[in-house]
């Protein structure tokens, strides 16, 4: 078991390892592992004098909430000075001049940075795969297939792998259809999506805007808890940032809870799953009935059109916010005779293919013509999808669904896009929905790989999600 | 030949609203800046930057509704219209499409001696995209990103219109009543305002012909130009037997023609979609009820109360009312005097006006000199000073070289208003002149201007002419 926030900082605390130590244990780990879960590993003298300005204030007594925390951040975050590319060719040189809010709020918590986790190009794909560094490798492998590398999921693959093998105590990933929950299940660990407008959006490289949310990737639910109290707050530069009042989520988190509760589990989730993935969801219910709470079978009537949907309005807002990308102010260019030429030849060398393919599907969807039979159908049909959760969410606490479909595959395994995008089939519907959702590590399959079940909560109701997660997380831990 | 053409024109007019920041982010909106010198994050389409809406520009906005007879939408939504272009660095405009801010209005013009009303379909807000310079290297292009994001207010009116000078009295209108309300400097030259017409011509009671849109004119002369010649241009293809392109074009300004630039079927395809960083605008009926005062008095209201309440000659009070800043000096003056409004009005258009445009002046900067130029008039209207003698000093008041009577101390301008004095004066003029007073008593009127003007004289020109002739024509009635 590794070493949870709380246990570190007490530590430090304590002084039984100071800051530097600490990390220096990490940035040894991010240096040597050999799951390329980082596009870029920052320079300790760069880190120095918050190193220092950490270790002074455990030395006077007053740490921050997050203080010589060494964290992971998804290479989609805008961090000031430091190079940022989204796993993109065509942002490979980017330095951006500003810090994103989401990791800005973790440096003002004391927390340090060992580098920019590797994620999907973009963070479209769900293995890892489309990184213009190279795939992320899984750190688990197929007992039966030990040779193997094994894709860690995605989009946030580079941030799960570097947790799982213990490179950064936590890392910032963002969900826009699973790409933290999956990751997170793929690799044993704890990942959680906030609810839509949670955490600011800005500084954060756009994949799809309406969908798009920051999140932690962590080794135990607690972590979650501590990374969202830092992150969880309203901003006025996004204006889809809620500006709801934000509770504590550690205050209760290992308390029982006070009223009876009631967990829906969707059979039609259920229906044609391997048996590794329905042991999950019944070690977590078995486990979960010891302590009172209730399980009831619902049914969505949405389903079968979430991955549909959500394959037309990701792609259609992302191939605007990529627009921005041309070549002409700033990242890759590659130069030609005329304007026209400028685009086609940085735009074509500068994105990977299934960025490409994004684009072209979001192009055609949004088109004069196509775009009352996809675009604006698809909005119609999200709308039914959000009903529907709010239909079963007013009948129960919370809704237990399977992470993924199936465990960490083989590096190269899937080239068939659909089926790539099949893998988010329990995630896209929650994204959709904008509700929270948190992947929590469940049990091993046949094969010896982690698999995760997904706990989905009303909409802001992270503290009592994140309090039912740590339930679960107490009675499903599993050695590695 | 064209006599029996008619043109049918619609307008899309393009107001650059006032505000102090663009319409999604904090840099300053003004013109005349160093190239790219406001420019942030978010005009620069860095990644990650998300836009913020200027709530200043949907009051303008509603502004704008109230005094151009709109219906205010409290529902409007932010949609991009994505194309490619190194001035637009999002890649996408933020405009509205589908639900504009603003819908159904009109503003009434004149058209030859009769009103008529032109219909306005919607007005909507949008960004402005920034400017691309070619003519300052042979192989590069030149990017000025300070126009990014500066918000537009978008009027779109029906083909209503049917001449150049309908076309020119509609802009003017707008014009008038948008600075009136204070959103927009209505500075044509700077494409502060600037409009796109949309022209096709039909023989007299036909159907619609196709139309072609002239871009992106920015003066008077230049609309009518362009309409006068894009409207002979496409008579002269129909009567040679050809057809109407539904093209693009663009007016050259050192030449007077238009050329097409783009056809129909080269026009984009800009896949208009809601902003997703953008909520839609929801406005309350007290939000909007609140912006109504802001308005004001508009042109036609002040007209009515210059008529009304001050009697003033419809000329002249058209003259005032032109712009507001006239009307502002002229109601100011009214209200720091008790000269006759009237008596203020004819000056203000006649001496008033001559020296500011003599001295490229702004109206607004005799605003400090208005109790100056009141007391002046009051020196005037009371016969203090001759009407000739104002004439002289009003520049020197205007210039700033001295109290009005101060100056006519100064200059000994005062008017001779002693009546013993003038009837000494009287007596010596009538000396010598019995041949002329009884031609006078014989019934010859005009030889009593003879006599006023030997008096005058006398006085070197500051005789009381009123007094004058009261005693004048008492002396020779005896």
């Amino acid at each position: 078991m590794k070493n949870s926030i709380s246990q570190i900082k007490k530590a430090l605390i304590e002084k039984k390892i100071s800051v530097g130590e600490l990390y220096d244990e990490y940035l040894a780990k991010a240096k040597s592992g050999n799951s390329n879960s980082f596009n870029l590993v920052i320079d300790r003298e760069n880190n120095i004098s918050s190193i220092n300005d950490s270790q002074n204030r455990y030395d006077n007594g007053n740490p921050l909430p997050l203080d010589g925390i060494p964290l992971g951040i998804k290479d989609l975050f805008c961090t000031k000075g430091i190079r940022t590319t989204a796993s993109s060719k065509i942002l490979s040189n980017f330095i951006p001049n500003y810090e994103s809010f989401v990791t800005q709020q973790l440096l003002n918590d004391g927390s340090i940075f060992i580098g920019k986790n590797n994620c999907d190009e973009f963070a479209m794909g769900s293995s890892n795969e489309t990184s213009y560094f190279g795939p992320v490798i899984n750190p688990w492998k197929n007992k039966n297939t030990q040779k193997d590398n094994l894709v860690p999921g995605g989009s946030s693959g580079g941030s799960a792998a570097a947790v799982a093998e213990g490179s950064c105590v936590a890392s910032m990933g963002t969900d826009t259809g699973g790409s933290i929950r999956q990751p997170a299940s793929l690799c044993g660990i704890v990942g959680l999506k906030p609810t839509f407008g949670s955490c600011s959006r800005w500084g954060i490289v756009a994949f799809a805007s309406s969908l798009d949310q920051a999140g932690p990737l962590t080794n135990c639910v607690e972590d979650a808890a501590y990374v969202l109290n830092s992150i969880n707050k309203h901003d006025f530069n996004d204006s889809t940032s809620s500006n709801h009042q934000r509770e504590d989520y550690l205050i209760d988190i290992n308390n029982s809870f006070e009223k009876k509760i009631k967990i829906g589990i969707p059979s039609d989730y259920l229906e044609d799953v391997s048996d590794d993935i329905s042991n999950q969801i019944d070690n977590t219910k078995k486990a979960l009935s010891k302590h009172g709470i209730e399980f009831v079978d619902v049914k969505f009537k949405t389903t079968e059109y979430a991955l549909s949907t959500y394959y037309i309005l990701a792609p259609a807002e992302a191939s605007s916010n990529l627009a921005r990308y041309d070549g002409i102010r700033y990242g890759f260019r590659e130069d030609g005779e005329s304007l026209d030429d400028i685009y086609l030849n940085s735009r074509t060398k500068g994105f990977g293919d299934e960025v490409t393919r994004r684009i072209l599907i979001g192009t055609y969807v949004l088109s004069a013509g196509y775009y009352d039979a996809y675009y604006r159908q698809a909005q119609k049909v999200r709308r039914l999808i959000k009903n529907d959760f709010q239909r079963i969410l007013n009948k129960v606490d919370f809704i237990l669904t399977p992470t993924t479909p199936n465990e960490a595959f083989k590096i190269g395994d899937k080239l068939d896009p659909i089926s790539m995008y099949k893998n988010d089939i329990y995630t896209v519907p929650t994204s959709l929905a904008g509700l929270p959702g948190i992947s929590i590590p469940s049990g091993l399959s046949k094969n010896g790989l982690p698999l995760g079940v997904q706990f989905i909560g009303n909409y802001f109701e992270e503290k009592s999600l994140l309090q039912l997660a740590a339930l679960a997380e107490k009675e499903l831990s599993f050695n590695e | 030949m064209s006599s029996n053409w008619e043109m049918v024109i619609g307008l899309e007019v393009h107001a650059q609203l006032k505000t102090s920041s663009k319409l999604f982010s904090s840099s300053p909106n003004q013109f005349g800046s160093e190239p790219n010198e406001n420019v942030n994050f978010i005009d620069s389409g860095m990644p990650g930057m998300l836009p913020v809406m200027n709530f200043g520009c949907i009051e303008m906005a509603i502004k704008t509704g109230y005094a151009l007879n709109f219906k205010i939408n409290k529902h409007s939504v932010f949609e991009r219209k994505n194309y490619f272009y190194p001035d637009l660095p999002q890649g996408y405009q933020i405009s509205q499409f589908e639900f504009p801010i603003l819908s159904e209005g009109y503003i009434n013009i004149e058209s030859g001696d009769n009103q008529k009303k032109i219909r306005i379909e919607r007005a909507h807000l949008e960004q402005d995209a920034g400017k691309s310079i070619h003519d300052i290297d042979p192989k590069y292009s030149f990017i000025d990103l300070n126009r990014v994001g500066t918000p537009l207010l978008e009027i779109v009116s029906y083909p209503d219109l049917s001449s150049a000078d309908e076309v020119i009295n509609y802009m003017s209108s707008l014009r008038q009543l948008l600075m009136y309300i204070d959103v927009c400097d209505g500075n044509m030259q700077e494409g502060s305002l600037r409009a796109d017409v949309n022209l096709s011509v039909r023989k007299k009671g036909q159907e619609l012909g196709t139309r072609c849109e002239i871009k992106n004119l920015n003066s008077f002369k230049f609309i009518k130009q362009a309409i006068e010649y894009e409207f002979q241009r496409q008579i002269n293809i129909i009567d040679g037997g050809g057809e109407i392109e539904q093209n693009t074009m663009l007016f050259d300004t050192s030449t007077g023609e238009t050329r097409a630039m783009r056809s129909k079927e080269f026009s984009h395809d800009y896949r208009y979609f809601p902003d997703p960083d953008l909520l839609p605008v929801n406005l309350s009926q007290e939000q909007i009820d609140k912006i109504k005062p802001l308005v004001g008095e508009l042109p036609q209201d002040k007209l009515n109360k210059y008529l009304d309440n001050y009697s003033l000659d419809k000329d002249i009070a058209k003259i005032i009312i032109a712009e507001k800043q006239n009307a502002n000096l002229f109601e100011k003056m009214i209200s720091e005097s008790t000269v006759k409004p009237k008596f203020i009005a004819a000056w203000l258009v006649g001496d008033i006006f001559a020296f500011i445009k003599e001295n490229n002046l702004e109206v607004n900067s005799l605003n400090d000199k208005t109790k100056d130029i009141t007391d002046l008039l009051r020196l005037i209207s009371d016969d203090v000073i001759s009407n000739k003698a104002g004439k002289e000093i009003l520049p020197k008041v205007l210039n700033g070289q001295g109290k009005p009577s101060e100056l006519v101390k100064e200059l000994g301008l005062e008017q001779v208003s002693d009546s013993g004095e003038l009837e000494k004066i009287i007596d010596e003029a009538l000396v010598g002149e019995d041949e002329n007073i009884l031609k006078f008593q014989g019934g010859s009127d005009r030889v009593l201007g003879y006599f006023v003007g030997k008096c005058l004289k006398a006085t070197k020109g500051k005789g009381n002419p009123k007094l004058i002739n009261k005693i004048l024509l008492e002396r020779l009635k005896k």
